[in-house]
This record gives C-alpha cells, structure tokens and sequence, in this order.
C-alpha cells in the first residue's frame, strides 16, 4: 500500500510533499517520545503521533520513515512544515486519535481487508 | 545558553564569542548548558576571565520521559562528574547532516574535536533520578521552558510532582510574566526564572532575569533561589 492510498482510505488532510506519497508503507510506529521512534521505528514505516515540534522531521529523515501522521487533529507547526518539505517528508492529518488511526491502518496493512 | 556543542548552538557561539558578548551586553552571570554535555565549559570559563563575567557550568539534560532540567554547578569538577553520569546512559550516535555538528572547541575558539555522541538524544534515567543525581553533586535543577509544548516538564507529564524538587522552573521568552502567573498558579511556590537559552550569538542577553545577590556567584544564586538571607529573584 502507498502513503497515498493510506491518506485516502484514511481520509488525512496532506499537508505537504506530495510528491511523496506513491512511496510503499512497510507498517506504522505509533509514538510521541522521540528517542522512542529513534530506536525502535523501521524505514519505511509511516509515524502515528501528536507531536507537531519541528523535531519529528529529523528523526523522520534518520530513520528513512515513509512519512508522519498527526492524530487528533493537531496543526504542525509552521517552522515543521517548511522543514519537512525541503526534507521530502510527507505530513498529513488524521482528526481521530492514534488508536483509531492505528487501527485501521493496520487492519488495511495487515488484515487483508 | 548553549554552545557551538549542541547540536542546535550555532558554530558562532564559541568560547571566546561567548564571552565577548557577554561582557559587551553587560551580564554579571551566566551558565553553560549544552545539551546532555559539559565539555565546552572550561574553556568559556577560561574565556571568561578576561571580562566581568561570572561563568557557571553546567548542562541541559534530556531524561527518559524527554523533559529538559538544566543542572548548574558551583564546580566544573561537578558538571564533569554529572556529565560522566549522562553519558553513561546516553545511546546512540549523532547524525550531524540532521541535527547539527558538536564542536569541542578551546578558549582561543580552535576546534579540538568533534563529539560523536547523540546529544539530541534522552539519557536512559529518569527525571527523578537526575534531580536527585544533580542535588547529590550540589547542583541546582531548574525545570527547563515550562511554558513549552514539548520537552518541558509539563508537556511530558501534565504536571509538575510534588515529590519533584525543581529549585526553579524557567520560563521561554514566549510567555510574559502576567501569562506565567496565571498559567502557573498552582506553583507559585516556586521560584521562577528566565533565562536566553541562546542558541545564537545575538540572543544572549535576551529574556534575562534580575537577581538580587551580595556578589555574582553560585552560592548567592543559591539564596536567591530559595529567598534567604534577603537574596531574591526579581519580579519579571
């Protein structure tokens, strides 16, 4: 499944880079500890969290991450979206919370569904 | 402040810059605190000395839940034991194309290494145990930026425990006073300070906080923290 494909089954406002979402999502990290995602999130997994600090794009781009989903409705900061576009980190919006955004994205992933 | 060590300091914000700049703009005391480091403190100490300037060391901690203490000493001996403490459980390497070079300079501002570890990163100890760490060497523990939506004390946990023994908890340069007040009523048995947090050379001297103290030292900021002896922070 693409990132584009998951915005739209998920129905996530994208906020940047475009350009990226016909990248192929290997599974999701759901996390707001950023030293969390650093150790233990996979390249290719797309980012589940609450955090809109200009932070997340860093540990995006180290960790090779597909992109990042902000639950809840939260607005990424501005400084946070120009970061993230000249990194080619795509960023969309859920406005459910994080347990619903991972439930069904993982049911899409994983379920066959 | 912070210096050309941090990831995030600028690489104009070396030893002797700092403490240039800290004598032009006139101010009586500062400390260094570089994230999760203490090595670039001698030198700015040493820097120092040739301007009015008292330099107090220190670091800025990230503990495991992601909240920022600044830990300031009386000793560079005892930032360096509390440093030695830090890096101890502080995983990881940097990255310096995404978080930034961490330049070890000297106090004539020539590089003398490069550290390598990920001092961006949360140090595997709680923020209990750092508190209490930073006390057993004598230091002060000021809860970074409260008002900050992340890695501040309230941003990770809500609120501040009473068991927690913060000596101060700093405000950014993003709230006033009145705002913190409010805000913070719940603890307003705490001292409240402001401090630059200067990443960048023209940002020191910026958000600074008034003290009333006998001469500019570690031990006065320590009256003037807990209010004794007619030491105060003054009203910001």
């Amino acid at each position: 499944m693409t990132l584009r494909e998951t915005a739209e089954r998920l129905h996530l406002s994208v906020r940047c880079c475009d350009d990226g979402l016909d990248r192929v999502v290997t599974g999701a990290y759901t996390g707001d500890l950023m030293s969390d995602v650093i150790a233990n999130a996979r390249a290719g997994n797309v980012w589940i969290t609450m955090q809109v600090h200009l932070n997340i794009v860093a540990v995006a781009v180290i960790k090779e991450l597909a992109g990042i989903i902000i639950v809840q409705g939260r607005q990424p900061a501005a400084d946070t979206l120009k970061r993230a576009t000249d990194e080619h980190v795509p960023i969309a919006v859920s406005e459910l919370p994080a347990f619903e955004v991972a439930g069904r994205l993982y049911a899409d992933l994983f379920s066959g569904a | 402040m912070h210096t050309c060590l941090s990831p995030c300091g600028d690489l104009m914000m070396s030893p002797r810059k700092i403490a240039a700049e800290a004598g032009k703009k006139q101010i009586d005391i500062l400390a260094i605190c570089d994230h999760n480091s203490a090595e670039n403190v001698p030198a700015v100490m040493r820097a120092a000395r040739t301007e009015e300037v008292t330099v107090l060391p220190g670091m800025e901690i990230c503990t495991r839940e992601e909240i920022h203490v600044l830990a300031i000493f009386d000793h560079d001996s005892h930032a360096s034991a509390m440093q030695s403490i830090v890096y101890d459980r502080l995983p990881g390497k940097n990255n310096a194309d995404v978080f930034g070079l961490q330049v070890v300079a000297n106090e004539d501002d020539e590089v003398v290494g490069i550290q390598e570890r990920l001092l961006a990163g949360a140090v595997d100890l709680s923020v209990d145990e750092i508190v209490s760490d930073i006390h057993a060497l004598g230091g002060l523990a000021i809860a970074s930026h409260i008002d900050r939506e992340h890695s501040s004390v309230i941003s990770q946990l809500g609120f501040i425990p009473a068991t927690l023994r913060f000596d101060a908890l700093e405000l950014s340069v993003h709230i006033s006073g009145e705002e913190a007040r409010d805000r913070f009523a719940p603890y307003a048995g705490y001292a409240f300070v402001r401090n630059s947090d200067a990443h960048f050379l023209d940002d020191v001297g910026k958000n600074t906080c008034e003290y009333l103290l006998a001469r500019p030292t570690f031990s006065e900021l320590v009256k003037a923290l807990r209010g004794t002896d007619g030491r105060m922070v003054c009203e910001g």
